[in-house]
């Protein structure tokens, strides 16, 4: 078990954290609640009208600076739990939200949060890559700039320092002033991360990210998660599961609504609890 | 064969055939029309060769009346030889047609009329004399004749030389003192309309001033003292000018000619009279080019005459385009943000689809509604209250409570506010979900996405509303005549008076001018093709202002290019 926790997170930069991982993963119950946890989600039920209820009574912590995976047919509930953490489904009429969702111990449906600087906090990037038809420099200095950042020394700063932590910089530092629309897919996606990055989030949420890209743009991506869980709690919804078992430390596992199960990677993909996770991952049935 | 024909059916052949039909005639419909507008207006400028002629058709007495006639052909037609008898003149009708003929006379002021039909039969000696002259005139339309003698202050200019050299100096010296009379003209135009103008337009602000102290009760005497200053110091002015004014026209009227018309009459015209002269029958090709542009540029950039049957139509042109800019003005902010309220804001529902609606039905008002809400609304209630609170000095006269361009230009941003709502809704919907969520998931408020993100990538499509709004506004006749148009404006809305824009003023128009000169003029035959120029025109500068617009969308597509979908 250990063996093969210490090859999947090999690909980690951090050594330290290599044997952090490993430590508590020895440890099977220890696993999710070792770790300081970033979001907590109670007794969340979600419903996009009367009858029809997408998320039922979930309950969930997110473990702090760790990458999560959530995997699950199509129409199981991720993308729509993943948008509950920025309070993204506001946007959609009719839908009824009741639970509680805590980041950092405050309940983020709470009446006097801030919709948007909880936006700020909680950075998103999409399954289709959505640059804005602007240049690439002012994609970046976006959030910036809707935070009334406007010295050309700070923006110019944090732009470089976004695309190099989004591994974009060598390939775009000679256009800045490019149009955003001009790149490839795969860039298209790293520049929408340097964007989100680039507001310095607490934590990402990457709704597919990989799900419109070739192979090597996927690959580059899964390197950028590897190297931004340092500094963020990152929590990923893909459909494919190799790549939740290269990127994720934790996965979780959904089905009709249903948070099924959620634990360390590893073990959700070498001996999970539940009946149905198993047949999922052996591909039985989804 | 049978199958043959099946195929072909089933091919969609036919179906080809009646699409591109369709287009075919479309576009030969605006060709057709183009073409006709240019030909019938463009040709007018055009200095034709002047006949000369008998004309000795039969009169019922028995005898053959001869008059001689001087002048331009413009067409031909074939008549009924009974409709020709029954109008008087004893013709063979056993020839079933004949052929008369449209010879513009000019010489008002000589025959009464300055066309007349004459049947081709009964016209003999037909030459085109090399000297004949013809004349633009200020006033009694064009002149066509012989040039007798130059006469300076009254008396005779003698030159030397045989009769051909004698002919050929005194159309130079002629030529020369032409000139002359229009750069005094042009002097005068300029002390008249420019100097003059502006000293009346201080006077009646001095007035307006006074009287406005005296309704706020501040008419001290030191305040009316200086009002009195200024009045005598404007005066003064207004003297000096005057007395260069008098002496302008005392030596613009120093020269005169005479001139042998049709019929041997001799007339005498004053070289301050006259606008243009050439003798059509001498000048080359190239001549005839040089002249042609300059009256074409002459109808482009002068005022009109005569009631608008000569001149220019410059202040149409200028009017319809200052106020289609100005409606776009109105119309382009109004239309967007109704329409971000109702696509971005307003919860939909059935209130939202019935202002859709209702805002859809709008757009097939028939526009003379429109001028009677403008009238009724804008220039009675608004205008009256405008004038009240800010022009209670000019009372009884309106300022603003009297049709003007500033309504004129509101009642039509109202008549295409809904083209502006419906295209930049369109705009709206097809922004990408993904770029909105994009924003928001950046901590940027609604607000700050709409503004900063939607906006910017909608705004091609809400230049296709203002595109189609100018090209409805642009040709609008109807609700004008009620609310600001005139057949003839004193002077431009804008100029070098303050406040230089002046909103209240009444305006001329390019499409009532056709109407005006087509419909409402004493003489139809001269201002037949003005209305085909005019038309042409109107147009040109309907092209012109739309194409404007497209380039600033195809600007602004190509820097919001919408992400592929």
């Amino acid at each position: 078990m250990s063996n093969s926790s210490s090859e999947q997170t090999q690909q980690d930069q951090s050594p330290v954290r290599t044997v952090d991982v490993s430590a508590v993963l020895a440890d099977k119950t220890a696993a999710t609640d070792a770790f300081a946890s970033c979001i907590d989600i109670e007794n969340l039920n979600l419903f996009y009208s009367k009858d029809k209820q997408a998320l039922k009574d979930i309950n969930l912590s997110i473990p702090k600076q760790r990458v999560t995976a959530f995997i699950g047919p199509s129409g199981c509930g991720k993308s729509s739990l993943l948008r509950c953490f920025n309070r993204m489904n506001d946007l959609v009429d009719d839908c009824i939200i009741e639970g509680s969702v805590g980041i950092d111990g405050i309940n983020i449906y709470q009446k006097s949060i801030d919709v948007a600087d909880l936006r700020r906090r909680v950075g998103m990037v999409f399954q289709k890559p959505n640059p804005f038809p602007k240049s690439i420099y002012e994609n970046v200095a976006y959030g910036l700039r809707i935070q009334g950042i406007n010295s050309k020394r700070v923006l110019d700063e944090a732009v470089e320092k976004s695309l190099k932590a989004a591994a974009l910089w060598d390939e775009v530092k000679d256009r800045l002033n490019d149009s955003a629309l001009g790149m490839s897919g795969g860039q298209q996606q790293r520049l929408v991360i340097a964007r989100t990055i680039a507001v310095e989030p607490e934590v990402l949420l990457l709704d597919e990210p990989a799900s419109a890209l070739d192979p090597i743009s996927t690959l580059k991506i899964e390197e950028l998660i590897n190297e931004l869980k340092t500094d963020y709690t990152i929590v990923i919804v893909t459909h494919n599961m190799q790549q939740a078992a290269r990127v994720s430390d934790f996965t979780a596992f959904m089905y009709m609504g249903d948070m099924v199960e959620f634990d360390a990677t590893d073990t959700i993909f070498t001996n999970p609890r539940e009946k149905q996770t198993e047949d999922y991952i052996t591909g039985r049935y989804g | 064969m049978n199958t043959n024909l099946s195929k072909w059916m089933r091919a969609g052949t036919p179906w080809v055939w009646l699409n591109a039909g369709a287009v075919a005639i479309s576009i030969v419909m605006v060709i057709g029309l183009l073409m006709l507008l240019t030909v019938r207006g463009m040709s007018h400028f055009w200095p034709r060769d002047v006949i000369q002629a008998n004309y000795s058709p039969p009169s019922s007495s028995g005898e053959f009346l001869s008059t001689q006639v001087i002048g331009e052909f413009v067409e031909s037609e074939m008549v009924l030889a009974s409709q020709i008898a029954s109008s008087g003149i004893p013709v063979d009708e056993s020839q079933g047609l004949y052929e008369r003929q449209l010879i513009k006379l000019g010489n008002r002021d000589l025959t009464g009329a300055d066309f007349t039909w004459v049947l081709s039969d009964f016209v003999k000696d037909v030459e085109y004399p090399e000297n004949v002259v013809a004349l633009e005139r200020r006033e009694w339309g064009n002149f066509y004749g012989n040039l007798l003698v130059v006469k300076e202050e009254g008396n005779s200019t003698s030159f030397s030389g045989d009769s051909e050299t004698r002919d050929e100096s005194r159309w130079i010296d002629f030529n020369r003192r032409l000139q002359r009379a229009l750069d005094i003209r042009e002097e005068i135009y300029v002390i008249e309309k420019q100097e003059i103008g502006q000293i009346n337009y201080r006077m009646e602000r001095l007035r307006l001033r006074e009287r406005r102290l005296q309704l706020d009760g501040e008419d001290t005497p030191e305040a009316l003292a200086e009002i009195e200053n200024s009045r005598i110091e404007l005066d003064a002015q207004y003297d000096v000018l005057q007395i260069e004014l008098v002496e302008l026209y005392e030596t613009v009227n120093r020269d005169s000619a005479v001139f042998l018309a049709s019929n041997q009459q001799q007339t005498e015209i004053d070289f301050a009279g006259i606008v243009r002269a050439y003798r059509p029958n001498q000048m080359s090709f190239f001549a005839k080019i040089a002249t042609y542009f300059s009256k074409l540029g002459e109808f482009m950039a002068d005022e009109p005459r005569e009631a608008n049957t000569e001149g220019g139509i410059f202040p149409a042109i200028f009017g319809t385009v200052m106020m289609v800019m100005l409606m776009s003005v109105f119309v382009t902010p109004f239309g967007v943000v109704a329409a971000v309220y109702l696509r971005e804001y307003a919860r939909q529902g059935f209130v939202t689809r019935a202002i859709r609606i209702a805002v859809n039905n709008l757009a097939g008002v028939p526009s003379i509604v429109y001028g009677v809400f403008g009238l009724g609304f804008f220039i009675y209630i608004i205008g009256a209250e405008v004038d009240q609170l800010f022009y209670p000095e000019a009372l009884p006269a309106p300022t603003f409570g009297t049709p003007g361009l500033l309504w004129a230009s509101l009642t039509l941003a109202l008549l295409t506010v809904p083209v502006v709502i419906v295209a930049t809704e369109e705009g709206l919907a097809r922004i990408p979900r993904s770029v909105r969520e994009g924003s928001l998931a950046l901590g940027a408020t609604k607000f700050e996405t709409l503004w900063r993100v939607v906006l910017p990538m909608a705004s091609p499509a809400m230049m296709t509303g203002l595109i189609l709004a100018v090209a409805r506004a642009a040709g609008e006749v109807a609700p004008l005549m009620l609310v600001g148009v005139v057949k003839l404006a004193p002077s431009l809305p804008l100029d070098g008076n303050y406040p230089y824009l002046h909103l209240e003023q009444k305006f001329m128009h390019l499409g009532f001018h056709i109407y005006d000169v087509g419909f409402q003029s004493p003489n139809i035959e001269a201002a037949r093709p003005l209305v085909f120029a005019t038309a042409l025109l109107l147009v040109l500068v309907i092209a012109g202002l739309n194409l404007t617009a497209v380039a600033l969308r195809n600007h602004l597509r190509e820097k919001y290019k919408a992400l592929d979908v």
